[in-house]
């Protein structure tokens, strides 16, 4: 219960910041607000027309390694986007690093093309996920069946399975326009202003309570998006098999090519860059105690997060007003780091005994991290069946040794494999950490930032390949255990 | 000895068991038989002391739970199978079936009695559905409870698994000297496992004897068909003597007025004749050994009879059917 009300504790915070605040719309707004729905807009679209062909593709073709090249294709969800923003500010355009290696001298990706460009690679998974998902749940029947009538493939394909799978792409687009709305590091590098930028810009010059309105406006938003998400309920299909179709060679060659750029422009080319940097730059100016903040506070937030959300899973699977306060701490999940970062300074204000401290960044990252861990333990409490609890309470244990000897190990591995997502994307988090980290107390993506800030690129490389060996990890992760529900893990992370 | 009386169960404000009682003497084994949601799982997990009792009193060996005094399950001295076996999957089978046990010479002891020696560092995961069964009779005896709960042990297993199965876990309970209640919805499980049979229908017990009794003089209409195949004949009871469409026959128990026969498809007897005879046949299904017969009698209702396998017949042709049982037979009054 009070775990449950603490997550809605950042919300609160700001509309008791809002009381003396300034004018409610200001004329900047409207152009922020303009830029966002751009940005969003733009994504969005994007996301579609890369996402869907994709779903087509890995849903219906029977290709060689298919299950390799979903995974590469859905991973550059597990990648934060700023990394992608980072290397494309400094790959293109003039003087970047594709003309300084190759002599070619490509357009520079920055603005809102830049933006729009970047956030498409890494949300296009989304709408690639939840619309092969809707696409595999289709009978082949009905497309046999429209073919055996005169329609060629791509027009059966179009006329009968897409509208189909319609509430799946709406419900990837959502996840989608959701992270482009509350994204801080790719506009910012982009130089975009959207309102999660103008926050920030906001908090820097010490208009904490602009930044707080704005921080609700964005939340209004992200919370109509929120609603839309809940409103879309999947059509029920008749079960049955999905349709397959095997190519001949040169098609499958032109197959394979067409998943072939999302992959090289998202995960190929920073991990590239950094490279480059690398070996031309060496490991220079790096510092170790980087890594090692950003795991200690990551480390801290994961065990604190799993502490936390054990009550919270257990008491989801027991009743309603449990499953009810499970879905307040999922709130978190909702709040944009820049704007939960705003909320934790001012707490901070108040109570300057947490300002400036790793508690209080510990805690923004349990705020925004709780439901990844609830969600983990709570598949593995659901798991628990009920029959074994009463068997050992039939042979006798009371409910502490139940809970000792049974409940526990069971959900042990929910458990770990929470506290490694939460910990994973901790160690990620960059907006709410520019705000709260102590003066002096830079992590990895802190370190990014600055570097951005600064200029010096070659000193990324390191701390940016950790963070991709990072995503790398987080992706593993979400796979093992249990590949079929997997992948809907991901689509699950930005709900 | 278990003494359930006029035990009650509530789900929310739904009644599932309605002043149900019985006695189970030392080593006796009572099966529980009714249809799906009848309740019967229920009055096991009510003894287990899982589910809270709206009325009446448990009493076994030292304890007594009623509505008002409930006894937690851990310290009931219940064992209980579960229908999905219920194995912790993070421990093995020796671990399993001494979960709580301080010596293992028990656990030795059931392993060894129940053939699953070899098995006793294994995982339940990678066990078979019968190795499994085993195990968790193994775990709920090791643990020498004063009465064994049995729900639905075998609905999980293949059907040529089953019959050995049934048998071995009947000498299991009557070496332990266990008293226990198993509780099936197979009719054929029901009649030839347990000591005695109680007959559930919608949270009431409708009969409670041994099994022939149950089957050859069910208590009521619905008994008799939940265990077999029941046709209903309609006659005129005068005493003992009941005049039918079909010749005169004896009734179990003295009557007068309109009665219900109660035939068995074995009670009856069909050939075929050119012309004349009492009936057609409606249907016919081929089971192996025997048929079973369809047959409309001309008197406007329809029999089930079971000849033997040499006895094939077309739908459509005309019989003649005899009732072939010197046995006196069940009555019902009609209409009841």
């Amino acid at each position: 219960m009070v775990i449950s009300l603490l997550a809605m504790l950042p919300v609160l915070v700001l509309f008791g910041l809002l009381g003396d605040s300034p004018e409610f719309f200001a004329a900047r707004n409207l152009d922020l607000l303009a830029d966002t729905l751009s940005l969003v807009f733009l994504t969005v679209l994007g996301a579609l027309l890369l996402g869907v062909p994709l779903a087509l593709l890995t849903a219906y073709v029977r290709l060689p390694w298919s299950r390799l090249w979903l995974v590469l294709l859905a991973a550059p969800l597990a990648m934060p986007s700023y990394i992608g923003a980072f290397t494309f500010y400094a790959a293109f355009g003039p003087g970047g690093e594709i003309e300084n290696l190759f002599g070619l001298t490509t357009p520079s990706a920055r603005g809102l093309p830049g933006a729009a460009l970047v956030m498409t690679l890494y949300t296009y998974p989304f709408v690639l996920l939840t619309t092969r998902a809707a696409l595999l749940s289709q009978d082949a029947s009905l497309i046999n069946a429209a073919r055996t009538l005169g329609l060629s493939l791509p027009r059966s394909l179009w006329r009968v399975a897409l509208p189909r799978a319609a509430t799946g792409m709406a419900a990837g687009s959502l996840l989608a326009a959701l992270y482009a709305f509350s994204d801080f590091g790719t506009p910012a590098i982009m130089g975009l202003d959207t309102f999660t930028r103008a926050i920030y810009v906001e908090y820097n010059a010490f208009g904490l309570e602009q930044a707080a309105m704005l921080s609700l406006q964005l939340l209004v938003i992200v919370g109509l998006v929120l609603f839309l998400e809940s409103r879309i309920s999947a059509t029920p299909e008749r079960p049955g098999r999905a349709l397959a179709i095997w190519p001949r060679t040169w098609r499958k060659a032109l197959c394979l090519a067409a998943m072939a750029p999302a992959v090289l422009l998202a995960i190929v080319l920073p991990l590239a860059i950094f490279s480059v940097w690398l070996l031309r730059d060496g490991s220079g100016g790096f510092e170790f105690s980087l890594a090692w903040n950003s795991t200690l506070a990551s480390l801290l937030a994961a065990c604190a997060a799993v502490a936390l959300a054990l009550p919270v899973a257990f008491a989801a699977v027991g009743g309603r007003l449990g499953r009810l306060l499970e879905r307040v701490t999922y709130l978190g999940f909702g709040v944009p780091g820049i704007v939960m970062g705003t909320a934790l300074v001012y707490i901070g204000l108040q109570a300057p005994f947490l300002y400036q401290t790793l508690g209080l960044l510990v805690f923004a990252y349990v705020l925004r991290f709780l439901p990844l861990a609830v969600g983990s333990i709570r598949s593995a409490v659901e798991r628990l069946d009920t029959s074994l609890i009463d068997a050992a309470r039939v042979l006798g244990a009371g409910p502490g040794e139940v809970l000792r000897r049974v409940s526990l190990p069971l959900t042990l591995r929910g458990m770990v494999a929470g506290a490694a997502l939460v910990f994973l994307e901790a160690m990620r988090e960059l907006p709410a950490t520019l705000l709260l980290a102590p003066t002096g107390f830079e992590t990895l993506a802190t370190y990014l930032w600055r570097v951005y800030e600064a200029g010096y690129f070659g000193r990324a490389a390191v701390p940016g390949l950790m963070l991709i060996l990072m995503s790398g990890l987080g992706l593993a992760l979400m796979l093992s255990g249990e590949r079929r529900s997997a992948l809907a893990l991901i689509e699950d992370r930005r709900e | 000895m278990l003494e359930v009386s006029k035990l009650c169960v509530d789900y929310g404000t739904t009644r599932v068991i309605d002043d149900v009682s019985f006695t189970l003497a030392r080593d006796e084994i009572l099966t529980l038989v009714g249809p799906t949601a009848c309740g019967k799982t229920t009055i096991l997990h009510a003894i287990a002391g899982l589910v809270p009792i709206a009325a009446g009193e448990i009493r076994l060996g030292r304890w007594q739970a009623s509505a008002s005094a409930a006894i937690p399950p851990e310290q009931r001295n219940t064992g209980m199978v579960f229908q999905d076996f219920a194995l912790f999957p993070h421990l093995t089978v020796i671990e399993n079936v001494g979960f709580r046990l301080k010596n293992s010479a028990q656990a030795d002891r059931w392993l060894q009695l129940l053939g699953l020696d070899d098995l006793r560092h294994a995982r339940p995961a990678t066990l078979s559905g019968g190795q499994k069964q085993r195990v968790a009779l193994a775990r709920t005896l090791a643990h020498e409870p004063a009465l064994v709960l049995l729900d639905e042990p075998l609905s999980n297993l293949d059907a040529a698994l089953k019959d050995s199965l049934r048998r071995e876990i009947r000498e299991a309970l009557k070496a332990a000297g266990t008293p226990a209640v198993w509780v099936t919805h197979d009719q054929e499980e029901a009649l030839s496992v347990g000591d005695r049979l109680g007959v559930l229908h919608r949270g009431r017990l409708e009969q409670l004897a041994d099994p022939e009794s149950c089957f050859s003089r069910p208590a009521s209409r619905f008994v008799a068909s939940f265990l077999g195949e029941a046709s209903f004949l309609p006659g005129r009871a005068d005493g003992a003597a009941v005049a039918t469409d079909l010749g005169a026959v004896t009734a179990a128990a003295a009557v007068n007025g309109e009665v219900d026969i109660l035939l068995r498809p074995g009670d009856l007897s069909l050939a075929q004749t050119a012309d004349g005879g009492n009936g057609v046949i409606v249907s016919a299904q081929y089971e192996g050994e025997t048929w079973l017969y369809r047959v409309g009698l001309d008197a406007g209702i329809a029999v089930q009879v079971r000849t033997s396998h040499e006895n094939q017949l077309e739908a459509g042709s005309r019989v003649i059917v005899e009732v072939n049982t010197g046995l006196p037979l069940a009555t019902f009054e009609r209409g009841g």
